[in-house]
């Protein structure tokens, strides 16, 4: 493809075709992974296998990121909120940049690099270790066996472990305000369950993480697919795996909110 | 680790995810009140809404009984035209008054519905005749100088 000497220009022009035609084998392999997605749900054991490794064993680090994250947020958000004497809107403070931004994106930036990095990892493995031409020369289909259910399993744990995050959150958030620094505890929850919407914000972080599920799946799935079958191939591909999704959940996020603030109109 | 002992974990995980966003819906959210199924809707016309927003409030003594779900203006005789869902147990006489209040000093607008005497009830779709505007900030003190520098300059 490129020349023996290529010119500055000459590679930036490679460059940019070579991310191209890789974003277009990741929209193939996306297609694929879609199309095979029926034969391997009709094994759900296969998909619950993948959920308890994406979904259960992020359990513990959900839940304590939650309450730690929804505590600092309770020290910074009355510290602010005291010096306008409105301390009791502290739970409406909390509980919406949890429902709306933090929940689905920090428990997204923590599902990619503890359960996407570990899907990349295991399939670029059992690429490099032949297991999934073995498969193929068996009569297997390596998409609908090995694939397929890494993706759904991340698709649905994700939406659970962002619900998860933000409700910790305000629990550890409650904590903080409530308990220990002495916010009315009907206010908090009061104030809260006036400004909260259950469509509009509720559901619009379940719809985001949804997103960010798919995302983060498809993202790992491609690199450990697309590996190098080598050692270093592999740790480039998880890196890239942590990297990327990280990078496209941010701007996700942003493309989604702005577009859910005009669907909602406000 | 056995395949049974894999389910357990994941229908724990499975309950746990459910019970946050159950746990989001009841005690965070505000579902529960004025569900499609049996609310009414009715309309109110003010001259000034002040900062009236969509999702608004509407409180009668003080208790929220429902939520504005449009704001438009109308060109015609041009007025703000809000029309409000109200939980439908709630029933009001047609002689309700509506005014724009705001909770606090810097608080959020929101409805305020008074009950009238009327032996008939407001129907689905039907209008509050009697409205007050939002008290605009800027007008207030502009009526205060200006009493306050006629009442100075009658001296």
């Amino acid at each position: 493809m490129a020349s023996p000497a290529p010119s500055p220009v000459g590679a930036i022009g490679a460059y940019t075709l070579g991310a191209i035609s890789r974003l277009g084998q990741a929209a193939l392999f996306l297609a694929q992974v879609l199309r095979h997605s029926g034969t391997s749900l009709l094994r759900p054991a296969l998909t619950v296998r993948e959920i308890y490794f994406a979904g259960a064993l992020s359990l513990i680090i959900i839940m304590v990121s939650g309450l730690f994250v929804g505590m600092v947020l309770g020290l910074q958000g009355y510290e602010t909120l005291q010096t306008y004497g409105s301390e009791e809107k502290l739970g409406v403070l909390v509980a919406l940049s949890l429902v709306r931004e933090l929940g689905p994106v920090v428990s997204a930036l923590l599902f990619a690099s503890r359960a996407g990095s570990a899907i990349t990892a295991e399939i670029g493995l059992m690429k490099a270790t032949e297991q999934i031409v073995a498969m193929d020369m068996m009569a297997i289909n390596p998409i609908a066996r090995v694939i397929a259910p890494r993706f759904w399993g991340g698709v649905i744990s994700m939406p659970l472990l962002a619900a998860l995050f933000s409700a910790m959150g305000i629990f550890g958030a409650y904590i903080v305000g409530v308990r220990l620094i002495g916010v009315d505890e009907g206010a908090f929850w009061s104030q809260m369950q006036a400004a909260v919407d259950f469509d509009h914000d509720i559901m619009n972080g379940v719809i985001k993480s949804a997103v960010f599920g798919v995302a983060i799946s498809a993202v790992a799935t491609f690199e450990g697919f697309d590996a190098p079958p080598t050692a270093e191939g592999v740790s480039r591909a998880t890196t890239r795996t942590v990297v990327h999704s990280s990078l496209l959940v941010l701007a996700l996020d942003l493309v989604l909110t702005g577009f859910m603030m005009r669907m909602w109109g406000n | 680790m056995t395949s049974r002992a894999v389910e357990f974990w994941v229908g724990v995980f499975v309950l746990i995810g459910f019970a946050s966003l159950l746990f989001l819906a009841l005690k965070v959210g505000n579902l529960g009140l004025g569900t499609e199924a049996d609310s009414y809707t009715v309309t109110a016309r003010f001259n000034n809404i002040g900062s009236l927003k969509v999702r608004a409030p509407v409180r009668a003594a003080g208790v929220t009984v429902g939520r504005v779900d449009a704001v438009d203006f109308d060109a015609k005789d041009y007025q703000a035209r809000v029309s409000m869902t109200l939980v439908g147990s709630y029933k009001f006489p047609t002689d309700t008054s509506a005014s724009i209040l705001t909770s606090g000093v810097l608080g959020e607008n929101y409805i305020g519905l008074e009950a009238g005497a009327d032996e008939t009830f407001l129907k689905p779709g039907d209008r509050i005749q009697i409205t007050q505007s939002a008290v605009v900030l800027e007008q207030l003190i502009g009526r205060f100088l200006y009493d306050k520098a006629q009442k100075n300059g009658g001296k």
